[in-house]
């Protein structure tokens, strides 16, 4: 069982027998009021979504879904299609189902692909993915001031804000949860 | 995460943050207020329904200095201000963080009317110092100070945004859930908004309304969405008082919460306080406004998380 104070994105929880994903999080309490807990949900089944409110003594089922280690092959169309690399056997998953995975697919990449009975719903990824600069401003010498931030894009066409000293072609290490970077990897 | 690069990032807001707590000061100091420090670990507090401490060593971190600042004011400290560090457990959010800093200023001779004055003042006074004009862009949008501020009744508040009236609201329940999603979100945007006369039910330790006993004195102020401030014309009525906190008890125990030792101390000096009015304003969120910045998080020097 999950309570109140576990709620945040991309939990995925039970209700009325079926699994949701909560997609928007924000914890909020009004002067001297209640703890509330404002979700986005969305039916992992359906892809319907609705908005509710939670509070402190509210508790959760965890969404009943299997999770099996897969590999990302390729992307054909609107599908991404995924590998069990003991059994062979594929599966399709929807860009709608992807979501926001998809700013992080790089081929090849293992990710735990969910199951509701037989049907593949969604996938988790690694927490923390690298992927390489592939459009990034040159670093102006000179710019050494610590805090400096310019924008980049990677390999997979997501773009995010990393420290100036990032160079094209240079690998960085992205919190997959967050969408933001973590550090520069040295080979 | 890259910890130099973060925090390095902040440090624009911290230096807009430690000008505008320097600003405060002599704010009050020309107000001829005096600053002072209380004890953040301390026995008991005024018990509050929905504000849980942190325990240490069988006292609490307080969850504002309140209770300690009343003492001194029925001592003879007529105008008093702190700015001081708070802890709330299990608050953490965008707008939240366990480990807080209030500034809590309180007045004799003064109710809540005259109170709001005065914060209209202190902004005015910030804005000045801070931005050299009488307009905060936060998000996108721009927040006019320049007089008059917007003062709305809760009940008022209710009528215009709210599918339900307070009334209502009290009896489902909803109270809370309608002023965070339909009702907060509309306060404050263009300039500053005082939402005044809080349901005597959701008011701890402050005065009802003369004249009306189903409403309190208590004002919250809002910018830019952000609830800011919360104030009372204090309640001094000893025995009101004791009634209000054992109503308190009863509600944190009904939740399963722990109830907590009376404060007598504070209770006892309760009948030689003056008539006074008191507030505590969220120097974290004032400083977000003044940064234009989205979370808590970027006002702060380390969240729990980073330690």
């Amino acid at each position: 069982m999950y309570s109140a104070s576990d709620l945040r994105k991309n939990l995925k929880i039970q209700i009325e027998g079926d699994p949701y994903v909560i997609t928007d999080f924000q914890f909020v309490k009004p002067g001297k009021g209640q703890s509330l807990y404002r979700c986005k949900l969305k039916n992992m089944v359906t892809g319907s979504q609705f908005e509710r409110t939670f509070r402190s003594v509210d508790s959760f089922e965890p969404a009943n879904l299997q999770e099996k280690n897969m590999q990302y092959l390729y992307k054909e169309g609107n599908q991404y299609c995924f590998m069990d690399n003991e059994t062979y056997e594929q599966v399709y998953l929807t860009e709608n189902q992807v979501g926001e995975a998809s700013n992080f697919l790089i081929d090849n990449i293992e990710a735990e692909i969910l199951f509701f009975g037989s049907d593949a719903l969604g996938v988790t990824l690694p927490n923390f993915v690298d992927l390489t600069a592939t459009q990034a401003d040159p670093w102006v010498k000179g710019d050494t001031a610590a805090g400096n931030s310019k924008p980049i894009t990677v390999e997979t066409g997501y773009t995010l804000n990393v420290p100036s000293f990032i160079e094209e072609g240079e690998k960085i290490r992205i919190d997959t949860r967050t969408g933001e970077y973590v550090t520069r990897v040295k080979e | 995460m890259d910890e130099r690069w973060l925090l390095a990032r902040r440090k624009d807001n911290l230096k807009t943050r430690a000008r505008m707590i320097q600003a405060i000061r002599q704010f009050f100091i020309s107000r001829d207020y005096l600053e002072v420090e209380t004890p953040i670990r301390v026995p008991t507090q005024a018990p509050e329904a929905h504000i849980d401490p942190l325990t240490s060593e069988g006292w609490f971190l307080h969850t504002s200095p309140e209770l300690c600042m009343k003492r001194l004011l029925a001592a003879g400290y007529p105008r008093i201000f702190q700015i001081a560090r708070c802890f709330r457990a299990e608050e953490r959010g965008a707008l939240h963080i366990s480990e807080f800093t209030l500034l809590e200023w309180y007045r004799s001779q003064i109710d809540y009317k005259a109170m709001m004055e005065e914060c209209e003042d202190l902004l005015l006074y910030l804005a000045e110092v801070l931005c050299h004009e009488n307009v905060i862009t936060y998000q996108g949008k721009e927040i006019v100070l320049e007089r008059p501020w917007e003062r709305i009744s809760v009940r008022d508040a209710f009528e215009r945004y709210s599918p339900i009236t307070m009334e209502e609201a009290l009896e489902q329940d909803r109270f809370d859930e309608i002023m965070v999603s339909h009702i907060e979100p509309r306060l404050g945007r263009k300039r500053p908004t005082f939402l005044y006369d809080y349901p005597a039910s959701l008011a701890a330790l402050s005065r009802l309304k003369k004249g009306d006993p189903t409403l309190a004195e208590r004002f919250e102020l809002y910018m830019g969405g952000l609830e800011l401030a919360n104030a009372f014309s204090e309640l001094t009525d000893c025995d009101e008082q004791k009634a209000r906190f054992a109503r308190e008890q009863e509600h944190r125990r009904k939740m399963g919460k722990p109830p907590y030792p009376e404060p007598e101390r504070f209770l006892a000096a309760l009948p030689h306080m003056p008539e006074a009015s008191g507030i505590a304003l969220g120097v974290d969120r004032l400083a977000m406004l003044f940064t234009d910045s989205k979370t808590i998080d970027d006002v702060v020097t380390f969240t729990p998380e980073m330690l």
